[in-house]
């Protein structure tokens, strides 16, 4: 289980993020939403370590991720970001691989769980020796999602990981994205800024404005009950292709 | 600074490893400065020192003065020609030696025996072209007074010697601002083609007589004499005592004239030093001695040989210390300021100038220029590995964190592959400069290419020249293109690949 306590970061003089306190559902996708530094990517990024926060702790199953074991609680953890993040050096298989190698895993075990994995993701098998500037958009998004699964994490924090697709992979990419995490029940933590994408993955939604969480709960709780008027903005702010044909209407 | 100590230290052990101790054995060595004359004189010591049993080997054309003289005094050469104009008024300048048993004194005080003069006098002297000087009625040094627009034209050496034009214009009071320092052997050429008006000359020079050439008076008794001697190591006489009874018997053989026809000889005639200097034993004393001359295609493979040494040991040391520093340097922002900026300013050393700090610190020969090459090859190294993983998207780096791997690992499965086509490219880049700079190695007796291309200025032959220039070049083109080859091995075709839309 995740848990964000009493957590601030400050780059300067700038506030990137709280200060907060934050309890992830296990099992559950959260979703962070809000616009561009708003604090969510810190926040991600704080809960994997990759920066340490100024005060409070991130625990990971009630232990204190610092620098002193960052190294192994991360091994807990799959991280995704936008385009996949692939080492351009490696093959896809060698990206997915990378891990497990470094740990001594088995060969038998390795070729097992990549298996598994392609099979998960959809992701064709002869495209494994291809190299990440050989393959589509959506392809190194899936080979990316195969690299954070493969040593079957707890936790799975994904940045912004469909946002330079174009629509209809994207679109394609959200249902099987849902798919895969509703059958692993994995606890996940996505970052977007598309109101639309945060509604159909998130189970919670965290809605940020300026480091901190201004309003949480689902979908229907931030169009209904916004908290403030900034709520209600933001939503609105995104709009609906039909709201051009209903304007044609009236 | 610990993680650096590894590699630093291979650095130097391969100095260590490739740079020679003194003279050992019974084999003596021999060394001529950069001048047809002394080289000629080098190939009659080292005849005279096979003749009385001994080995010798000859360090042709080592470099100027000081280079012998502090190679002489460090023990790395045993006996080389010198002038006693140039030990009073240079070497030992500011004891105010006046006759030749003053300067032996002095020179005994430093470990150094000197033989009796071998019987000319090489003094220099201040020439032009006869039809320039007959039209300006200058027949001394003085009239030249009167002349404020000639241009001078002074090998270089004499540009900045304690005898050479600083004094003379002092004494002489000369008001000439058009003077620059060129290559000696290429000074007559500039005098013939009208560029210049007037040079310093070696009594002895062959030319003189054959572009015909008008020496000046020295009026005022400025150039001491110069008359030629032999220097060699008080210690040789313990160690080879039948060498330098040998040598020594050159003294007062040697007339004005005779050295001149043998200047001539090499100089005009381009006959091999060493034949002339067979020729000349063979007439003097009766002596059988072979002359070795080496065939052009062994004289290619053995500059290709050096060439190839100074390069390979001078880069592969650069490159084990390079790249750690560039990792240290992307690491530590201050302390990577520091570093690129050290190896900058080296860089913007003239590599002359770094070939002759070197010489005190490592003796001459292959290890001063390996060190000097060594120096110039960490900069694109240096900056190309700082480069390559300085550029490395925050992205991709992250992810290596994420999944966990410590920074050794990510260091050598991620980092360091992703910015291997910068590290690659520096050291190519290193590579090709490497083998042109090379080229200097000569100047500081380290052979090489470099080794015809400076005979062939001496002795104006194109030939010689083209000899060390056309190797050097394709060699520079053969590593470009051996780079580019080995890239496709060291560089992930991933990298190599043009990312799709």
């Amino acid at each position: 289980m995740l848990k964000l306590e009493g957590i601030s970061k400050t780059y300067g003089e700038v506030r990137a993020a709280g200060p907060l306190s934050l309890k992830i559902d296990p099992g559950k996708t959260s979703v962070l939403i809000g616009q561009s530094g708003c604090g969510k990517s810190t926040l991600l990024r704080l809960m994997m370590g990759l920066i340490e926060p100024d005060a409070g702790n991130v625990l990971l199953d009630g232990e204190r991720i610092d620098h002193t074991n960052n190294l192994i609680l991360r091994r807990k953890m799959g991280y995704v970001i936008q385009d996949g993040g692939l080492f351009p050096h490696l093959t896809a298989r060698g990206n997915v691989e990378l891990m497990a190698t470094y740990l001594g895993w088995p060969e038998k075990n390795i070729k097992d769980r990549l298996d598994q994995l392609t099979a998960l993701t959809q992701f064709p098998h002869e495209g494994l020796n291809r190299y990440p500037a050989q393959l589509s958009g959506g392809q190194r998004q899936r080979v990316g999602l195969m690299r954070a699964l493969m040593l079957n994490p707890e936790v799975l924090l994904l940045d912004e990981p469909l946002g330079s697709l174009d629509p209809m992979i994207r679109h394609e990419l959200q249902d099987d994205l849902r798919r895969i995490f509703e059958s692993l029940k994995k606890t996940v933590v996505m970052v977007t800024h598309d109101i639309g994408e945060a509604g159909f993955f998130g189970d919670t939604i965290y809605l940020m404005a300026e480091g901190t969480i201004l309003q949480q709960g689902t979908l229907e709780d931030l169009v209904s009950r916004p908290a403030d008027e900034f709520v209600t903005r933001f939503i609105n702010a995104q709009r609906s292709p039909l709201e051009a044909i209903r304007g044609q209407g009236a | 600074m610990k993680r650096l100590g590894g590699p630093v230290a291979i650095a130097l052990a391969f100095f260590l490893f490739v740079a020679p101790g003194p003279a050992v054995g019974r084999e003596v060595t021999v060394a001529s400065k950069t001048f047809t004359e002394s080289v000629v004189l080098g190939e009659l010591l080292s005849a005279l020192i096979r003749d009385s049993g001994a080995a010798s080997r000859h360090r042709r054309e080592l470099g100027g003065t000081r280079i012998l003289w502090s190679a002489l005094l460090s023990g790395e050469i045993d006996v080389y020609p010198e002038y006693t104009g140039t030990i009073s008024q240079e070497i030992l300048a500011g004891e105010n030696l006046k006759t030749v048993s003053e300067i032996r004194a002095a020179l005994e005080k430093r470990g150094v025996l000197m033989s009796r003069p071998l019987g000319f006098n090489n003094t220099y002297a201040m020439g032009m072209k006869k039809e320039t000087a007959g039209r300006l009625g200058i027949r001394s040094i003085s009239d030249l007074r009167k002349h404020p627009d000639l241009k001078f034209g002074f090998s270089n050496e004499f540009m900045d010697r304690g005898d050479g034009w600083p004094s003379l214009k002092a004494r002489y009071r000369l008001p000439q601002a058009s003077v620059r320092g060129l290559e000696h052997a290429l000074a007559y050429r500039a005098l013939e083609g009208g560029d210049i008006h007037l040079i310093d000359l070696y009594a002895t020079d062959a030319d003189i007589k054959y572009y015909d050439l008008f020496t000046l008076k020295d009026d005022l008794n400025f150039f001491p004499r110069y008359d030629a001697v032999i220097l060699y190591r008080a210690d040789l006489k313990k160690r080879a005592p039948e060498a330098v009874r040998s040598l020594l018997r050159l003294g007062a053989r040697i007339g004005e004239g005779p050295m001149i026809r043998m200047n001539a000889r090499v100089k005009l005639e381009k006959v091999a030093e060493s034949r002339v200097a067979s020729e000349f034993l063979a007439d003097a004393f009766g002596i059988l001695s072979k002359s070795r001359v080496i065939s052009p295609w062994r004289r290619l493979m053995q500059n290709a040989r050096d060439h190839l040494y100074l390069v390979l040991i001078s880069l592969l040391a650069a490159i084990l210390v390079a790249i750690p520093l560039g990792i240290w340097a992307a690491r530590r922002p201050v302390a990577g300021q520091v570093i690129l900026g050290v190896v900058g300013v080296i860089q913007t050393i003239p590599s002359l100038a770094l070939l002759v700090f070197m010489i005190p610190l490592l003796g001459i020969g292959g290890p001063p220029a390996m060190m000097a090459l060594f120096l110039y090859s960490l900069l694109p190294i240096v900056r190309n590995t700082y480069a390559g993983l300085h550029d490395i998207p925050i992205g991709l780096r992250e992810s290596a964190e994420a999944l966990g791997l410590p920074v050794r690992a990510r260091l050598l499965l991620v980092e360091l592959p992703l910015a291997s086509r910068a590290i690659l490219a520096g050291v190519k880049t290193s590579a090709v400069i490497n083998v042109g700079t090379a080229t200097l190695g000569a100047l500081i007796g380290a052979g090489g290419f470099g080794q015809p291309i400076l005979t062939g200025i001496r002795l104006d032959d194109v030939g010689l020249i083209l000899e060390g220039a056309v190797p050097a070049a394709a060699l520079a083109l053969l590593v470009q293109g051996g780079f580019d080859l080995l890239e496709r091995f060291l560089v992930s075709e991933g990298l190599r690949l043009k990312p799709m839309p």
